[in-house]
């Protein structure tokens, strides 16, 4: 058997290793731009998320040294990076960066990637289910908010990116099996 | 209030089934009977003998008899039998189906609890095309049963009140499958379980029973608490569906309570007695899961 | 045969019209359809854009309403029915007699599609929707074998519509309260199956646990593939044994079955999944979009394209190949 969501891109180890000591101070101001052009862009995204915007969400990118708290506020949204995530969140999310990315990106669906284990989520399944609904509709172009402020700087980044759009859509399957009906 | 005994739902020896109705029909203080395999239709031959005996000493004894129709119906054996059911004539139907619906309409007819009647609208376009009994899907909530029953007065509203609940059919047959054994060659595996197969969860709770293509809740209903309120609501009649107990008795704490005989207390722990190791429920009516008993 | 497709979202329903849908189908923002999930389905305004977008692509948009009416609040179903038909739906999909009674007095013009929710598995069965109500289609519930289909088609007067791929229910759909019995919310009543609310994972001993309202409904071991934590599909215990005593955590694909399916007289093929995201949406329509190209050419058809979106990470024919008739 292999093992579950090999397919999903994973952060090279090193890579990782090597982010493991970054200020996390230095990664707040474009988070929080981040949240904020997202906010202007779509604002449609917090009605579907109606009262669960006053939830706090874990994010856990299981291949980085850090991970975020997001509060989808519609007046003050937010992306805070940390360390570790503290308890009280009311949902917890973890995965390959790729994944919780390509979910963002309409390359993957949040259901296929929890059957093959390679998500992980806890807590308050009815404000993660709106997220992800919010932002599968949303259909946020992060390569562009994102990047479109940072110039050729943007590139290496971009790259990333459309390596995970590229592995869209194959999660690795354990079984395939049609099975009989009685 | 009138008591209804419902259809015996699971596949007890024939004879059995028909000593049981010979003492409902010599003893037991209801005034309708439910006769009639609604779950499995190869079960229904066994029965057959013994069914023009039961009904008529029923009948004899005053109780009103139902024919209730199969709950699921695709085979075109079972299409046929539903088809004579609703032209039988001799006595009324209780429809499980809206197959039988078909032949029933301007006649007549009962209609059971898995028929989706969910609100007054479609209770009253049931009435109208010759519903004259209802008898309502356990999940209703109070609010709902109260609707209904308020719109139609002039329709027997009934609702269910004690037995393992209904609550799935299938084409599949879980008996069959737990034993490794193909549907049309079941062998009648579930004559194994005149009460129900327990399904337990993985921690060991008690959660559901199997009954060949049907699933039933591993709760007893237990509206004494909530009988006098459905009353109050309008409701006529409250179902008591055969379990592997002493339901002449069952039947008793029930008019024993709706008479004023004793309290609803004190008639929860009789049925307490009578079907022991089976955790009561009334989830349902109060709008919270099933499976719950709220005080 | 129509290709007749998931939209949980605007998004998801551009989506589908892309990938070659021929209609799609959805439902408000609220109880009146059955997939009353947090975050998913259109506002009224959402809808009409919705419709139009689709039309201009000439396909078209089935609307459904096919929860069974709260008593005491039935007006919010008929502002359903009434809204969509005045967004210009080509079809309502319904479920409740009384629902059905509405539309067809109100609006006599207007196509009426019954629900798979209705359950209407037989000709008798379908023939009461189609004398009472002038239905045009009928959506056969899950539980029929291929033959039994040509059967039904045979015999009946209006247009079939049958699931291919997607979430199965092994339960007759309409006439289940598996879910209210363990959280007090149900299909009929709240649109909702295992509501999201109810649900809960957890860690214990290395295994992730689902609950369901307070009952343990499955536990997977590490890299263990997974389902959605519905009661017909959990793993239970009975003195014969433990494990999937109703239905393996499995999605139907019955691509392999559009041959027999289409000599059966199968009017349309269904995709389940509002619920799910519009990668989705594309991939399965376009994948089905393929097998009917395929299917038209004489072509092999691609069976396992899909396996990797699907419960379990599994498939099953499901009833359309009963072994057991």
């Amino acid at each position: 058997m292999q093992p579950a969501g090999s397919v999903v891109p994973q952060v090279p180890a090193p890579i990782a290793a090597a982010l493991r000591p970054l200020p996390l101070l230095l990664l707040r101001p474009p988070l929080a731009m981040l949240a904020v052009r997202i906010r202007d862009r779509h604002p449609e995204l917090f009605e579907r998320l109606g009262p669960h915007a006053a939830k706090r969400f874990g994010l856990d990118p299981t291949d980085l040294p850090f991970a975020f708290v997001l509060e989808p506020r519609p007046a003050a949204p937010s992306v805070t990076p940390v360390r570790q995530l503290p308890r009280d969140l009311d949902v917890r999310i973890a995965g390959p960066l790729g994944a919780l990315l390509g979910m963002v990106d309409g390359a993957f669906d949040g259901d296929a990637l929890f059957f093959s284990r390679s998500l992980q989520v806890e807590g308050d399944m009815e404000a993660l289910l709106a997220l992800r609904n919010a932002v599968d509709d949303a259909c946020i172009d992060l390569r562009r908010i994102a990047l479109s402020p940072l110039g050729p700087a943007a590139d290496p980044l971009d790259r990333a990116f459309r390596r995970v759009r590229a592995a869209a859509g194959r999660v690795a399957a354990h079984r395939t099996e049609s099975r009989s009906w009685n | 209030m009138q008591l209804t005994l419902g259809p015996v739902l699971y596949n007890w020896q024939p004879d059995d089934w028909r000593d049981f109705h010979f003492r409902i029909a010599d003893e037991a203080e209801v005034d309708t009977v439910v006769l009639g395999e609604t779950v499995c239709s190869k079960r229904a031959p066994f029965f057959a003998e013994h069914l023009p005996a039961v009904a008529e000493r029923l009948s004899a004894a005053g109780k009103r008899v139902l024919l209730g129709s199969a709950i699921l119906i695709s085979l075109p054996r079972e299409r046929r039998q539903a088809a004579e059911l609703a032209e039988s004539g001799a006595f009324m139907v209780e429809a499980n189906d809206l197959t039988c619906l078909r032949y029933l309409q301007g006649k007549p007819h009962a209609v059971g609890p898995f028929v989706n009647v969910y609100n007054e609208a479609t209770a009253a376009w049931l009435a109208e095309r010759g519903a004259r009994r209802l008898s309502l899907p356990p999940e209703l909530p109070m609010a709902s049963i109260r609707t209904i029953a308020g719109t139609l007065p002039a329709v027997t509203v009934e609702v269910f009140a004690f037995g393992r609940v209904p609550l799935a059919i299938s084409a599949r047959c879980y008996h069959a499958r737990l034993h490794g054994l193909a549907k049309d060659n079941c062998r009648f595996v579930c004559e194994n379980d005149p009460d129900g197969l327990p399904v337990r969860t993985l921690d060991g709770d008690g959660f559901l029973a199997v009954n060949g293509v049907q699933t039933l809740s591993h709760t007893c209903a237990d509206l004494l608490g909530e009988a006098v309120a459905l009353a109050g609501a309008g409701v006529a009649a409250l179902r008591l569906s055969p379990q592997r107990c002493d339901m002449v008795a069952v039947a008793r704490v029930f008019r024993d309570v709706l008479d004023g005989r004793c309290d609803a207390a004190e008639g929860h722990r009789a049925l307490a007695r009578l079907y022991p190791d089976v955790p009561f429920a009334n989830g349902f009516v109060h709008g919270t899961a099933g499976a719950g008993m709220v005080a | 045969m129509e290709l007749i497709c998931p939209a949980g979202t605007p998004a998801a329903l551009k989506a589908a019209v892309a990938a070659g849908a021929d209609a799609v189908y959805c439902g408000f923002r609220d109880e009146t359809n059955a997939r009353n999930f947090p975050g998913l389905n259109f506002s009224r305004d959402e809808l009409r854009a919705g419709i139009e977008h689709a039309h201009r692509g000439g396909v078209r948009v089935l609307v459904a309403v096919n929860t069974f009416p709260r008593a005491g609040a039935i007006e919010v179903w008929h502002r359903a029915v009434d809204d969509a038909v005045a967004a210009g739906a080509d079809a309502l999909i319904l479920a409740d007699l009384g629902l059905l009674a509405y539309a067809a007095n109100r609006h006599p013009g207007q196509r009426l599609h019954v629900s798979v929710q209705a359950a209407a598995a037989n000709p008798d069965a379908i023939g009461f929707y189609v004398e009472a109500f002038g239905v045009r289609r009928v959506v056969l519930p899950r539980v029929l074998s291929v033959p039994e289909i040509a059967a039904i088609v045979r015999e009946i007067d209006c247009e079939t519509e049958v699931f291919v791929f997607g979430g199965l229910c092994v339960m007759a759909e309409g006439r289940c309260s598996l879910s209210s019995y363990a959280t007090g919310q149900s299909p009929n009543m709240q649109g909702v199956c295992s509501p999201a609310g109810h649900v809960r994972y957890e860690e214990r001993d290395g295994r992730m646990l689902s609950r369901l309202g307070r009952f343990t409904i499955n536990a997977f071991g590490p890299g263990e593939a997974a389902g959605y934590p519905t009661l017909c599909k959990g793993r239970f215990a009975t003195d014969l044994g433990t494990g999937y005593l109703f239905e393996d955590p499995v999605s139907l694909d019955a691509a392999s079955l559009l041959p027999a399916l289409r000599d059966a007289g199968v009017t349309a093929l269904k995709i389940e999944g509002r619920q799910r995201s519009r990668a989705y949406t594309e991939r399965v329509v376009g994948g089905f979009r393929d097998a009917l190209a395929a299917l038209a050419a004489g072509r092999e058809i691609d069976t396992a394209a899909l396996a990797d979106l699907t419960e379990g990470q599994a498939t099953t024919a499901g009833a359309y190949r009963k072994t057991w008739r």
